[in-house]
């Protein structure tokens, strides 16, 4: 599966789309195909904040729990209800199975974010 | 086969395999359902295999394991361990009786040197020999309901007289005098294969009984279907329900263990133990909260204090929902029970359930 060039992603394997001053966050094929059948995914409430390289929430596959980890810093503005019911999402379309959207408090944390081809490539070597 | 590997105790070994050709859906839960509704195929080469045998094999077995290898008949095999004085596991094993005098242990892999040395120990005195069998042999398990007729297309020997926990000899894809023994570890009927293990023979078997099940849909299944699968059937796991620092009594595995039988290693210990009665008792939890408790989270009681630990825990596939098996406080472990498992800092609720959380459907 193709890194979408209009993400952004982090060396924990979570990409995000940012659009003015929102964010929509998700994990990555990568990420997905590593942990396997997931299972259960825990996100914060509406209104709490996260801050970029601190955990915000988990995912459960079968086999394993895995922290999910801020891109960016902000506040929760919305949390996918789909999956809750429907987790399975995440594996089957990774990069549109969206976790949280986010309020941006500090843009320019966006630097800091590796592009799909900057991403594709750690991926590799870390393989 | 472009699977998942991890290290598993010194060996390569496949968690799951991803989907390929004509197979759609890969991973986990469809290779445990494979398993539970037809059929799927497990590598589990890395067990070890440890042969006794001349005239006092038998006296060295009963001596080294809880169960009772004089009821065993040629052919016959069952679950028994290995026990310290302490009345703890060394290893749970599979004893089979091949012969006269002729028995083979079927080991774990992340025990097998101790297993080894603990046996040829064990077995001084005694009037026979022990091999290490282990690197002669790769071991196939061919488990689920269309086991028996996926392999049945690669034998000679009509698999339906073989019985659960029997095994006989036979040509397996032209290997002659195969072990073909009707066990496995994944609560569901099966077969497990022992042949050559020259990588060109592993991998024509491997393939031919891929061929075979191909009208099954068989599935190759990797370590992480068959830990979801024995967990279902609440079957033990070295290292997480039995070890070196849990009792034969705690673990509840008193069906296979025979006090009567005369005696072995560990029975002065587990007669002192059963006098005094146990504090902790192995339990199934299944969840009423919402939560996933995983290997050595902490187990509570209502009120929060801790109370003991989960050895395994996992979705389960099959029955979906989340089911652990935990070590909790006797008095704490009737059915319906409710305690709490600390998960992330919060404390879950789960009850006890009866184990095996699943047991597979009766012949009809």
């Amino acid at each position: 599966m193709a890194y979408p060039a209009e993400l952004k992603y982090t060396k924990e394997h979570e990409w995000i789309k940012i659009e003015g001053n929102t964010g929509t966050i998700g994990i990555t094929d990568h990420a997905q195909n590593s942990l396997g059948d997931i299972v259960f995914v825990e996100l914060p409430k509406v209104g709490s904040d996260i801050t970029a390289g601190k955990s915000f929430g988990t995912v459960e596959s079968v086999k394993a729990v895995s922290d999910l980890y801020a891109p960016m810093s902000g506040k929760i503005a919305e949390v996918n209800p789909e999956l809750a019911n429907a987790p399975e999402k995440v594996n089957t379309e990774p990069h549109s199975a969206w976790m949280v959207k986010v309020t941006l408090t500090n843009p320019a944390e966006s630097s800091a974010l590796l592009s799909a081809a900057d991403y594709e490539k750690f991926v590799a070597e870390e393989q | 086969m472009g699977a998942k590997m991890v290290d598993f105790n010194g060996w390569d070994m496949p968690v799951e395999y991803p989907a390929s050709g004509e197979r759609k859906t890969g991973g986990l839960v469809a290779e445990h359902l494979a398993v539970r509704k037809s059929v799927g195929i497990f590598d589990v080469s890395h067990m070890g295999d440890i042969r006794l045998a001349g005239p006092e094999a038998l006296a060295a077995v009963q001596h080294m394991t809880m169960n009772d290898a004089s009821k065993l008949q040629i052919g016959q095999a069952q679950y028994s361990a290995l026990l310290y004085p302490q009345g703890t596991f060394v290893d749970d094993v599979i004893v089979h009786r091949m012969g006269e005098n002729d028995y083979l242990l079927v080991i774990n892999a992340g025990t097998r040197e101790k297993d080894v040395n603990w046996v040829r120990e064990a077995a001084k005195g005694y009037n026979c020999t022990v091999e290490d069998l282990s690197d002669n042999y790769t071991q196939i398990a061919i488990q689920g309901p269309n086991g028996w007729k996926t392999l049945q297309k690669l034998t000679d020997v009509d698999l339906t007289q073989v019985k659960f926990y029997w095994f006989t000899h036979g040509t397996v894809c032209g290997l002659p005098n195969t072990l073909i023994a009707r066990t496995g570890y994944t609560a569901e009927d099966g077969f497990e294969i022992y042949v050559p293990s020259d990588e060109a023979t592993s991998e024509r078997v491997w393939n031919e009984v891929m061929k075979a099940g191909k009208e099954f849909d068989v599935v190759p299944c990797g370590l992480g279907a068959r830990n979801t699968l024995r967990l279902e059937g609440a079957l033990s796991l070295y290292g997480h329900e039995i070890s070196d620092s849990i009792t034969v009594w705690e673990a509840g595995l008193t069906r296979f263990l025979k006090m009567d039988k005369g005696d072995f290693t560990g029975r002065e210990t587990l007669a002192k133990q059963q006098q005094e009665g146990i504090k902790r008792t192995l339990v199934g939890l299944e969840n009423v909260d919402r939560g996933i408790p995983r290997d050595g989270y902490k187990v509570v009681d209502l009120g929060g204090k801790e109370i003991g630990y989960v050895t395994s825990g996992s979705p389960a596939p099959f029955l979906k929902r989340n089911i652990s098996l935990a070590y909790v406080p006797v008095e704490l472990s009737a059915v319906d029970t409710e305690v709490a498992v600390e998960i992330r800092g919060q404390n879950v609720k789960c009850k006890v359930v009866p184990i095996p959380f699943y047991k597979r459907p009766k012949k009809s």
